[in-house]
């Protein structure tokens, strides 16, 4: 295998592919959003729950291409505890290393599990797949209805 | 190119071509099938989106440009002369090409979607009215859909589905039953995008005929694959688009039997499409003038012209027979790799292998194949009713052209293997 491929598909994105963490609905969300990748069919609902605008919980259902899912699973596992602000700050750091990659400005070790995500930056058509869950949390966060799509 | 073909060297089997069609040879008019793909020799599997095109096609536009162009139907001057003769021989060859009765019942537009548009906003206009009812088929592309669905929504009108089987095959008995008194329209697919599944298009016109319902049929997969008769289809309209049959792109036509183009209202107004104007009345030209406003597409017609002699030449039948080949190599390959479901798997079928492989999602298996040179297509193929159908957000993919060998198979099943590792 290439080294681009193993950087993409490096194993932790592999397993949170393939078991996602904080994969339900959550019955007591107090916000929530659709996202779509009409490109591949990625399909995601989040849900997330604040108190006192922090993020007590989050949770995602759909269906999507193994960087997608990983993504999800990551970032609800990063974001638990997190402030409102801090996640929408965190989504930016993340934006930037998908689309800088491991040299740019945002050094990927700062980034914690998220920076398995750094292999993406490699292959331009899948920064999509990987920034849906973001694009979804800001809408569910900012209480917008309208689905988010990342064409 | 032939002798240094990697893959070929270790294959005998490809050296004897099926049915006299040399494959080997017909590559090497095709100059990018000899590109490499991050270092690797380039598989392309995804002419279904379009394909690839000789260089008798580039060789034809570019003698337009250098030697024939001028705008058409308009100079009394020599090249204008000569552009106008070269556009409107690429019409009577595709005339030919679809042994239409005569090339004025050929129109020249920018491919089969616009042809789709060009029914539902003229013959629709005029024929469908409140009530009435479009049957489509579960199995069209977007582009045989939208239209009509708009049409229906306008006209306050119904669209109505014929269903398909696990197979992948519309089921005849109820498109029977859905054809009515109210059906204006069926508008179906001759070969699927997704499924390959060729469909039995004189049985459909005979039934729709025998309720006096006129038929479309959407061409665009079918014409680099299949010979087509519209005489002996007797369909109303059929479409082509000339990117998906060796063509460029932009350029495409739409056939309709004389009766029909001379009962339309036109399509857009402009130049081309009048004989005579003034402030009060416009007088429309004759078909296909009537439907074509504007400087059309001269050189796209050209190259188009340019496809279908490649085609002609390589002779339609042994293309059929070479295709047909590589398809049941491809099935055969593909059925017994672990994991991997086909989706589509009609007794008819034509150069389209989609599939879905265990819990792994179409896009990513499209990514790792990439890697090794191999181009498929994944995602919903313009076709999300029928990906419902089969319950699937999306498949991966493989589609053959005349181009094609059993050694791409190799390939893919090669790619596989990797895709496997990947998410083993």
């Amino acid at each position: 295998m290439n080294d681009e491929l193993r950087n993409l598909y490096q194993e932790v994105v592999i397993d949170h592919s393939k078991q996602p963490r904080n994969f339900r609905k959550l019955t007591d969300a107090t916000c929530s959003a659709e996202g779509y990748n009409p490109l591949c069919g990625d399909q995601l609902t989040l849900y997330v729950k604040l108190t006192n605008e922090v993020i007590d919980d989050i949770g995602f259902t759909g269906s999507g291409c193994a960087i997608s899912k990983a993504s999800a699973s990551l970032m609800t596992a990063a974001l638990k505890g997190k402030k409102q602000q801090e996640a929408l700050m965190l989504f930016n750091q993340v934006h930037i290393l998908l689309t800088e990659g491991p040299n740019g400005r945002v050094p990927p070790d700062t980034l914690g599990k998220l920076a398995v995500l750094s292999g993406v930056w490699e292959f331009p058509m899948r920064v999509k797949c990987a920034t849906l869950a973001w694009h979804t949390l800001r809408n569910a966060l900012e209480g917008k209805e309208i689905p988010v799509s990342t064409e | 190119m032939v002798k240094n073909h990697p893959q070929m060297m270790n294959n005998p089997h490809v050296t004897s071509p099926v049915g006299g069609f040399d494959v080997w040879r017909v590559r090497q008019e095709f100059p990018i099938l000899k590109e490499t793909v991050y270092g690797k020799p380039l598989v392309y599997l995804d002419s279904a989106a379009t394909s690839q095109k000789p260089q008798r096609v580039m060789d034809a536009m570019s003698h337009f440009f250098l030697r024939e162009n001028a705008n058409v139907h308009r100079g009394v001057h020599y090249l204008s002369e000569r552009a106008t003769e070269a556009y409107e021989n690429a019409r009577v060859k595709v005339a030919r090409f679809l042994n239409a009765k005569h090339a004025n019942e050929i129109i020249f537009v920018r491919g089969t979607t616009e042809a789709v548009n060009l029914v539902a906003a003229t013959f629709g206009k005029a024929q469908v009215g409140p009530g009435d009812e479009v049957l489509i088929t579960a199995m069209e592309h977007h582009s045989n859909i939208v239209p009509w669905q708009m049409l229906c929504q306008e006209k306050g009108a119904h669209l109505r589905v014929t269903p398909i089987n696990d197979a992948g095959e519309l089921i005849l008995s109820e498109m029977e039953r859905l054809i009515g008194p109210k059906t204006k329209l069926v508008a179906v697919t001759h070969i699927s995008n997704v499924l390959g599944t060729i469909n039995p298009i004189q049985e459909i016109v005979k039934m729709a005929h025998a309720k006096g319902a006129p038929v479309f049929v959407d061409g665009a997969q079918a014409a680099p694959h299949l010979p087509i008769d519209v005489q002996a289809l007797d369909c109303d309209f059929y479409a082509i688009s000339g990117h998906k049959m060796y063509g460029p792109t932009g350029i495409g036509t739409l056939y309709g039997k004389r009766e029909w183009l001379d009962a339309m209202p036109p399509y857009q107004g402009g130049g081309d499409m009048i004989l005579s104007v003034s402030f009060e009345k416009t007088v429309y030209n004759k078909p296909p003038n009537k439907f074509e406003a504007g400087t059309p597409n001269m050189a796209g017609a050209v190259g188009m012209a340019a496809a279908i002699d490649f085609v002609m030449d390589v002779e339609h039948h042994s293309l059929v027979t070479h295709e047909h080949d590589v398809l049941a190599y491809g099935m055969a390959a593909l059925s017994t790799f672990p994991g991997l479901r086909l989706i589509g798997t009609a007794s008819a079928k034509s150069g389209v292998i989609s599939f879905v492989l265990d819990d792994i999602h179409p896009h990513d298996i499209g990514t790792i194949l990439d890697r090794e040179g191999i181009a498929i297509r994944t995602g919903h193929h313009c076709a999300q009713p029928l990906m419902n159908r089969f319950g699937l957000p999306a498949t991966a993919r493989a589609s053959l052209a005349c181009y094609n060998t059993r050694h791409d198979i190799d390939a893919l099943m090669a790619g596989l293997a990797k895709v496997r590792e990947v998410f083993r």
